[in-house]
């Protein structure tokens, strides 16, 4: 499955590019797309994964990796 | 700016101007004659308490990213650097660093709001620049428009639109007369008027009248939701350049880490000079290690090159198409479609001497009457008159040749050489290309009708810009005889022709051109779409046009042109060599600048201001090039 978010304050682009690798490594998540510029995560989970627990995963990684950064839900 | 960034500023002026007072203390002599001997620490504690104030939220991320092992961010780097310079006060053989340290905290954040000041404002623009998809559709209850969410209208529901509005969805209007402004689609600045069965696309502006469209299709897959998801996800296909980036920004941190602490390290204890000396200069090449520079002015330009050309109704569908655009030397095109209008029109009439042109195209447009083929529809378009169906009798079509009727008790015979010839007609040449149809009455010859597709206003000035840009062959590819071809081609200032070729030959044909391909050149293959969608494919790029509201074209193609003007591929040229041209004045710059200061700081020469120019400076100068890209001067 695949759904876009709106990324709130995503500062920098370095962080971006980290942020996309750690989404990668998240349980379930298939790919994971983090577009600097029009603040967008495009997430796409495993298809044996329930999305919404994948996302909780997703957001639970952000809030630490990048506590200025909120995911739109 | 917004809240936060607002804070932030006023956080940094505020330590600005207490590190200024600070630093006038310190130099008229005063906190020397308060704490004499102690002076050195007073200024550095007042200095710390400033660059605690401006820098603690760059710490506290620093702090975070050691703790997840992971610290390798601007953050952490100018953490280290910052509270290495303070660090020099516990080596008082050393010059005392602490007004530096403080100072390049607040450089690298005045360095960074701007950044994310200029990054908000490019954002912006990018978002008015999308901002072409309507968020409700009205929608007429018990008599009363009520707005909706365009994405529950179904498929033949009658919507209304109101001047001023967005259409929301792509339809047929049922009611109603208007202009419609396209110019967010096409970049045509020409309104276009539509009445009663007219197809209307999404995304144009009512400028008029009140108009009811009954839907054709849903929401999400009308022409301005394909076309903003279009141009949202070009960024995900990556230009080579881009890629290159990426991965340079990888390496080049830990790489110049790395590089840091071998300077620090390394000379000292070989004995080459002081550890305070070294570890300095190797706190500067922390200060310059970090890639943002590239990393988002370079993503920024291609993505303000595939903005700014879907103003001008040019949609680029990944960068890397951007990028393979720039580097196009061929354009092979599809004749019927692209560079003719791919109707056929008269576009002479010939009487013999002593007919009226009139007689001649009054009888043609009389026996072709009943008849719904290209050419007859032609010929009644050019006739002025009104046809008078009462008048024609017999009519005998005779198929390939032309046809034969009786018009007023008179046989008129309206084709080609070869019906003449089998009925006995006299007739002559034409020297004009095209298709000809004879015209006979009562078996004497009255004169002849040139009829051809004609050739699109900008074609030629296409071409000529083309070669202009550098393009070096320009090449025409179509199925019509060679002789049409050809006059086609030499009006238009082509290169090279390929005539009589079956759909399948297309392909053979770029292939062709393809294999004589050498260097860096790219092939461009530009069609309209309709039966070409696998040159459009096999061409390196390939560019569809006269695309509103074609899907397969949209499909196939790896650029759009929104509109049928073939003058347009020039300008997505234009565009995508400028873009290229400030993706690398950025890379060759930054990089450039950074390994200077590398240099430099390596040598003892560079200083830690800078060092900090050298990564917040040249990220804001990368930044404010990048913007460049977005400015279409048409």
């Amino acid at each position: 499955m695949r759904k876009s978010f709106k990324l709130d304050e995503i500062d920098c682009a370095n962080c971006a590019l980290k942020l996309e690798d750690a989404i990668k490594e998240v349980e379930g998540v298939a790919d994971a797309k983090v577009n600097f510029l029009t603040q967008k995560l495009t997430l796409t989970t495993a298809d044996d994964a329930d999305f919404d627990e994948v996302l909780d995963r997703v957001v639970a990684l952000t809030a630490q990796v990048e506590p200025d950064c909120e995911i739109l839900r | 700016m917004n809240k936060k960034q607002r804070r932030w500023r006023d956080r940094i002026v505020a330590a600005i101007v207490i590190f200024f007072a600070i630093m006038a203390l310190e130099k008229t002599g005063a906190l020397e004659a308060v704490f004499s001997e102690a002076a050195v620490y007073a200024a550095f504690a007042l200095y710390f308490a400033v660059f605690l104030l401006a820098g603690h939220d760059v710490l506290l991320k620093a702090w975070r990213n050691i703790r997840r092992g992971d610290p390798f961010d601007e953050a952490f780097l100018m953490t280290v650097a910052t509270i290495g310079a303070f660090a020099t006060i516990f080596f008082p053989e050393t010059e005392p660093q602490s007004a530096e340290g403080c100072a390049v905290m607040l450089f690298y954040q005045v360095g960074e709001l701007f950044q994310s000041y200029a990054v908000g404002k490019s954002r912006k623009s990018i978002a008015d620049m999308m901002d072409i998809a309507p968020d409700y559709a009205n929608i007429e209850r018990d008599g009363e428009l009520v707005e909706v969410d365009p994405d529950e209208i179904a498929v033949g529901d009658v919507i209304v639109v109101k001047p001023g509005e967005r259409v929301p969805i792509d339809g047929v209007v049922t009611q109603g007369a208007s202009q419609l402004d396209t110019a967010a689609l096409t970049g045509e600045s020409v309104p276009r008027h539509v009445e009663p069965g007219a197809d209307v696309i999404s995304g144009c502006i009512n400028m008029t009248g009140i108009l009811r469209i009954r839907t054709t299709k849903p929401f999400g897959e009308s022409t301005v939701s394909r076309i903003l998801e279009l141009v949202e996800n070009a960024s995900e296909k990556k230009a080579k350049t881009e890629n290159f980036i990426t991965r340079f920004a990888r390496v080049y941190t830990p790489v110049v880490t790395i590089a840091a602490v071998v300077l620090a390290i390394v000379p000292p204890l070989l004995g080459w000079g002081p550890w305070t000396d070294w570890v300095l200069r190797g706190l500067t090449f922390l200060v310059v290690s970090c890639p943002c520079a590239l990393v988002i002015s370079v993503p920024l330009s291609f993505f303000g090159g595939i903005g700014g050309a879907s103003k001008l109704g040019i949609l680029v569908k990944g960068s890397n198409y951007l990028e393979l655009l720039s580097k196009v030397d061929t354009v092979v095109f599809d004749k019927t479609g692209t560079l003719t209008n791919g109707t056929f029109n008269v576009v002479a009439v010939h009487p013999e001497a002593g007919v009226d042109p009139d007689y001649v195209l009054s009888n043609a447009a009389y026996a072709e009457a009943m008849s719904d083929h290209p050419i007859a529809i032609s010929i009644k378009q050019a006739y002025a008159g009104e046809i008078d169906q009462a008048r024609i009798k017999d009519v005998k079509e005779e198929s390939g040749h032309g046809v034969e009727a009786t018009v007023d008790e008179r046989v008129v015979l309206v084709g080609n050489d070869k019906l003449m010839a089998e009925h006995g007609s006299s007739w002559h040449e034409c020297d004009l290309t095209g298709t000809i149809l004879h015209v006979a009455v009562d078996g004497v010859y009255a004169g002849h009708i040139v009829i051809a597709d004609v050739v699109k206003e900008d074609a030629a000035d296409a071409i000529r810009d083309l070669h202009a840009a550098g393009v070096k062959k320009c090449v025409m590819l179509t199925g019509d005889r060679r002789d049409v071809a050809e006059a086609v081609a030499e009006k238009l200032g082509l290169d090279e022709v390929h005539a009589q070729l079956l759909p399948e030959d297309k392909v053979n044909a770029v292939e062709g051109l393809l294999a004589h391909q050498h260097g860096d050149g790219k092939l461009a293959f530009v069609g309209d779409g309709i039966n070409d969608a696998p040159v459009l494919m096999r061409a390196d790029v390939g560019i569809a046009m006269g695309a509103m509201g074609s899907d397969a074209a949209i499909e196939a193609a790896d650029v759009v042109l929104m509109d049928d003007k073939p003058s347009k591929i020039a300008q997505a040229m234009r565009i995508a060599r400028k873009t290229m041209r400030i993706v690398w004045q950025n890379i060759i710059f930054a990089i450039g600048i950074k390994v200077l200061i590398l240099v430099l700081a390596a040598v003892g020469v560079a200083n830690m201001w800078l060092a900090v120019f050298g990564d917040v400076g040249v990220a804001i100068i990368a930044i404010l090039n990048a913007m460049r890209a977005m400015r279409i001067d048409e």
